[in-house]
């Protein structure tokens, strides 16, 4: 039932929140959030340390087809259901001082938007997964297509047109796999899991290409991110947060219990590129985030290169790589959002420039915006007793592992990291003031509230990764056990 | 001293919590109680430090450690502990970060009482204290590694400081960035580490390392090379140096704590904290001596010709810092640690003097507008005197007994580089001399008004200053030279309980032979500047006059800022413009939209309202559902 709640509570509110003024509107949605939240760390602290699914729940769906509606969370699962619910009352906060057109149907989107997010994170199901999948799709697009910037129209049709290309492929391969569950057929994740195995070489590799391009596209992994750095910088901030905060990880969780236990054998093949691409996503999305002058755009870059990391240390198969991905898919959605809420608050301030030269100085009207934005972007650039660091440690010690010189490569990014992140932070914090932020008001309470159980994370994260690392332990070991022990399976079935 | 080992863990907790207080608390307690707390925290330390010593002292051999908790877990698989190592070594460098550094804090009292940020000083001074304090007490290379980054990004804030200033932000940065090459340096040594030990443990690995691994072991190698960039990083070696001369743009008691006295020194304390793995490396080691030697001369000879005061002082220390690597490239490691702990003493004294005049001064830091001032700071002038003979190596002061150690050491393994160390080490004599005299003597060059405000410096920075002289007089005698005394204290008590190798002794008459060249190349340099300078004479000429094209070269550091410039971060730029309009937007968008227009054709049918994309995905879905239908009849009819 608590898994079903984390579905349903978003919804009645999304459609509560309709019903209210639109002044109201907004802390009806703040209110429904931090209950998700509440609901959130019961589950969390009632949690078993085992890789047993738990909070299950299932029923019958579409019975004489063998789908069921069955959700249920593993550790890892667990994680990302945390994220999805410790970002959304920031996310909201951080909407409260935009006057926007119809505010209540844009906060009922967003809680329409977590509810499918939380379905994909807790469907054990393949058609629930992808129901969810499209699902969550939904609202997002309406936020950015009605509430975004002047070139909203071509970006998102661009953002759509990739998404959808994906899913549809994804959606072939779930077809395909459930057609090969035997005389009964079953969309039940195990027994996707025990089709995908079954199959030759050549299906496991269409299979996986599929699966495959709805999470790379998700992600997004080089080369299938040029959706992202024009949609992250035209959507409403709020959006531009669900996007890179928790939807991207839709793509990163996809990869790591959609993709590798699926089709061992085809993942074992294809690893050495997609490693490759994922690396070279890490320099190329530095590099150009490097030159950006947009703040907005340099961090929708940033955020690009942190994923390719994750890309690579999931691929790496080794259990550092694949418990640092986890660690730092929830870190990254806190830095994130921190970093997309600096640059909203920036935004609201000065109008629309983010012109990097046009900024300066902000630290003299707004130290405590100084110090949270400091705080996570230290984060960001992975700094040891930071959220940043377990996660960027333990991804880079994992494709050290598989190649050392891929490892130094894509540790490039540390340097790189630092680069482009200083420079955003001393070009608008420090400096003289500028014509732009001549007045620069001070943080409100509710942009200070929004920052704070971020920058509390920063540090929580940072000083004790244990308490996180420990929960998804035990079911990223089996999940990878699995997969090894799968993939080595098949490489005896080789002709 | 089991009895107080948990003890330790309150000595890096105490600064922390100074800088918790000061940075809450920053805007709002007074600058006075700003400064007590942050001065007070270190002296705490500083306190419980001397605790522990004596029972280091008393120990024996033992190495005792206190684990606060695990930090980074995988069961089976790594497990990194917050654990702080007690031993000779990481206790001296302790009492050196706290002692030091409560003498730094009180000099920052008077130093910054005018600064409306002095409570944010304080808090990042504090934090700074933290991060070093974990960084020798770590017991495993990651949780050095914690300290490692941290001690950066306070370098980086305090660099800074003064953040409305945009070369100061650029200084800062650069800093920070090329720290972090050295880091990456760091955290591949630690990978490496794992592949050859499985372990990154200080002590799991040197007990590991005795059995298993021989001299020239190409693993060590590759692990020590490493260690040895993230030292060069931290340590400013060549060719990672440029950001150490660039880190004068912050409040001078940053330049003395952190850009002399302790964070610089890092990567010598961790190659001496690794020794075991540097000794079964002989080629690193010859890489290391080298570097050192490279470093050491090309930092001395650009300090020949600069004029501000903190910039020789800056250039001075990279060369300082080659040398302590040259001993440690020759295998001597307890001399290199000595160097450390004297060079601490002097050099935190000079630049505390020259942070004095410059108080003086009105914020001038260019010696051709001075001159002529140790009549109106006496006391700033007679430390900064014996800072000076400390530094140049004269007897019996303090540098000369950690320098002639080094030295020594070079004779017996590589004459080249100990003649080059010579002549570094005459360089030094003369640009010290050449400072003292530019900046005390003559008459003065200033303006009216900076002559008007002269005055010396409050007791809270003339304190700081007689201590640290003091200690620059003395400090020398724990490491007596062989021909003087049986024992070599500091040698005697870092080989005890850190296993800190020492490096050979001489026959007496060689090293008397040697003392005597150090001795009188020391006072050549001092008699030619001051045949050249002394009265305060021969004032170089301003920047524009410059007309001797060698002096030019030197005077603007041989060009390599402008080279690392060149090759570099222009090229970086290069590509990333490339990227973003060849790939980004012409090649991949290019077969994006090829794809979203075909798309668009075959949907044009089924779009009716204004916005396409609504169609499209309308369309989009249409088709999901039709094969998500068809293939269910399909499934049910095979089903059936």
């Amino acid at each position: 039932m608590l898994s079903l709640t984390l579905i349903i509570l978003p919804v009645i509110c999304g459609l509560m929140v309709l019903a209210f003024k639109s002044d109201i509107a907004k802390y009806v949605a703040l209110a429904a959030a931090v209950a998700e939240l509440a609901v959130v760390l019961v589950a969390f602290s009632g949690f078993a340390t085992n890789a047993d699914v738990q909070y299950a729940f299932s029923m019958p769906w579409m019975p004489e087809w063998g789908i069921t509606f069955s959700l249920g969370m593993d550790g890892i699962s667990m994680m990302l259901v945390f994220l999805a619910a410790i970002l959304m009352p920031s996310i909201i906060l951080s909407a409260f001082n935009n006057e926007k057109k119809f505010p209540a149907v844009f906060y009922a989107l967003m809680l329409l938007m977590q509810s499918g997010l939380m379905g994909v994170f807790l469907a054990q199901d393949g058609f629930l997964f992808y129901f969810f999948w499209e699902i969550a799709l939904i609202p997002i697009y309406f936020l950015a297509s009605i509430w975004g910037s002047e070139r909203k129209i071509p970006v998102t049709t661009k953002f759509f047109i990739y998404t959808i290309f994906g899913s549809l492929f994804m959606l072939l391969s779930i077809l395909y796999l459930y057609l090969h569950t035997g005389d009964t057929p079953s969309a039940a994740i195990s027994d996707l899991y025990r089709a995908g195995r079954s199959l030759g070489h050549l299906e496991q590799t269409y299979v996986f290409l599929g699966l495959f391009a709805a999470f790379a596209i998700k992600m997004p992994l080089f080369p299938f991110h040029t959706w992202q750095p024009d949609t992250y910088t035209e959507a409403p901030t709020p959006a531009t947060m669900l996007l890179s905060g928790i939807m991207l990880k839709m793509g990163v969780y996809g990869l790591i219990r959609w993709l590798l236990p699926v089709v061992p054998w085809a993942v074992n093949e294809w690893t050495p590129i997609i490693i490759v691409l994922s690396v070279i996503g890490v320099i190329y999305g530095s590099i150009i985030a490097i030159r950006q002058r947009d703040i907005k755009r340099l961090v929708a870059y940033s955020s690009f290169a942190h994923v390719g990391l994750m890309g690579a240390a999931i691929f790496s198969l080794e259990i550092e790589g694949l418990q640092g991905a986890i660690i730092q898919m929830v870190a990254h959605g806190i830095n994130v959002v921190g970093l997309f809420h600096a640059v909203q608050i920036i935004r609201t301030r000065v109008g629309r420039t983010l012109d990097i030269s046009d900024l300066g100085g902000i630290t003299q009207s707004s130290p405590s915006l100084t110090v949270y934005f400091m705080l996570v972007l230290l984060g960001s650039v992975a700094l040891p007793l930071t959220n940043g660091f377990p996660g960027e440690f333990l991804m880079l010690k994992g494709v050290f592992m598989y190649n050392p010189i891929l490892g130094v490569v894509a540790g490039l990014t540390i340097i790189l990291g630092a680069v482009y992140m200083l420079r955003l932070f001393q070009s608008t914090m420090f400096g003289p003031k500028t014509e732009a932020t001549q007045n620069f008001a001070k943080l409100t309470f509710s942009e200070g509230m929004a920052f704070f159980p971020l920058a509390s994370l920063v540090l929580l994260m940072g000083f004790f990764p244990n308490i996180f690392l420990s929960i998804t332990e035990p079911a990223a070991k089996a999940l990878l056990t699995d997969v090894v022990s799968a993939v080595s399976n098949s490489l005896t079935l080789k002709p | 001293m089991d009895n107080n080992i948990s003890l330790a863990l309150l000595i890096p907790l105490l600064p922390l919590l100074g800088f918790v207080i000061n940075g809450i608390g920053f805007g709002k307690l007074p600058k006075a109680l700003a400064g007590t707390i942050g001065t007070l925290t270190v002296f705490g330390s500083f306190l419980i430090t001397l605790v522990l010593f004596g029972g280091v002292v008393a120990g024996g051999e033992t190495i005792s450690s206190v684990k606060a908790y695990d930090w980074i877990t995988i069961t089976d698989t790594l497990n990194i502990t917050f654990e702080y190592r007690i031993d000779s070594l990481s206790i001296i460098m302790m009492l050196l970060v706290t002692g030091v550094g409560t003498l730094i804090h009180l000099y920052s009292f008077g130093y910054m009482s005018h600064d409306k940020g002095m409570g944010k000083f304080f808090a990042f001074l504090n934090l700074f204290i933290f991060s070093m304090l974990i960084l020798v007490m770590g017991s495993d290379y990651v949780t050095m590694f914690i300290g490692w980054e941290g001690v950066g990004l306070c370098s980086f804030l305090l660099i800074g400081f003064w953040n409305q200033n945009r070369a100061y932000n650029a200084a800062a940065q650069k800093a920070f960035v090329m720290n972090r090459i050295g880091d990456l340096g760091f955290l591949a040594a630690i990978f490496l580490m794992y592949n050859a030990f499985g372990t990154s443990s200080i002590s799991e690995i040197s007990e590991q390392l005795g059995t298993n691994f021989k001299s020239g072991d190409p693993q060590i190698f590759w692990i020590t090379l490493c260690l040895f960039i993230g030292a060069m990083g931290k340590s400013a070696q060549v060719p990672l140096y440029t950001w150490l001369p660039d880190a004068m743009a912050g409040p001078t008691p940053v330049s003395a704590l952190i850009h002399a006295a302790t964070m610089v020194t890092a990567g010598i304390y961790m190659v001496v904290r690794s020794n075991v793995l540097f000794s079964l490396a002989p080629d690193t080691l010859h890489i290391i001596a080298w570097v050192g030697c490279i470093t050491a001369v090309l930092g001395a000879s650009i300090g020949l010709f600069q004029n501000d005061i903190k910039k020789v002082l800056a250039y001075s220390t990279v060369s300082q810092l080659g040398f302590m690597f040259m001993a440690l490239g020759v295998a001597a490691y307890s001399t290199g640690m000595f160097h450390v702990l004297t060079h601490a003493f002097f050099k935190a004294l000079l630049f505390l003097g020259a942070g004095s005049v410059i108080h003086a001064m009105s914020d001038e830091q260019d010696i051709r507008k001075m001159g002529g001032l140790w009549k109106k700071l006496p006391i700033t002038f007679w430390t900064f005197l014996i800072g000076t003979i400390a530094i140049s190596g004269i007897p019996p002061f303090a540098g000369f007994f950690s320098k002639d150690e080094i030295l020594a050491n070079l004779y017996t393994h590589d004459k080249t580089i100990w003649i080059l160390a010579m002549v570094a080490s005459f360089m030094t004599s003369f640009y010290m001399f050449r400072l003292l005299f530019l900046t005390f003597f003559g008459s003065f060059r200033g303006t009216e008004e900076q002559k008007h405000h002269l005055h010396e410096s409050p007791l809270t920075m003339t304190l700081p200053l007689m201590l640290l002289a003091v200690l620059s007089m003395v400090g020398g005698f724990m490491g007596l030279p062989a021909v003087f005394s049986e024992h070599h204290m500091l040698a005697d008590f870092l080989g005890k309980a850190a296993g800190v190798v020492h490096g050979e002794h001489l026959d007496h008459n060689t090293e008397f032979m040697l003392m005597g060249i150090s001795v009188a190349i020391a006072v050549v340099g001092l008699i030619i500047a001051f045949v050249r300078y002394g009265g305060g004479k021969n004032v170089p000429v301003s920047d524009e006059q410059m007309t001797n094209p060698i002096t030019k070269v030197v005077y603007n550091k041989y060009y390599v800022d402008e080279l690392y410039n060149l090759i570099i971060v222009k090229p970086l730029h290069i590509l990333g413009d490339i990227s973003m309009l060849v790939i980004e937007y012409l090649v991949i968008d290019l077969v994006v939209n090829g794809i979203a227009l075909t798309s668009r054709v075959v949907g044009l049918g089924l779009r009716k309202s204004q916005t396409g994309s609504i169609g499209f995905y309308m369309y989009a879905m249409v088709i999901g559902i039709i094969l998500f239908l068809a293939y269910f009849t399909m499934a049910s009819n095979l089903s059936l």
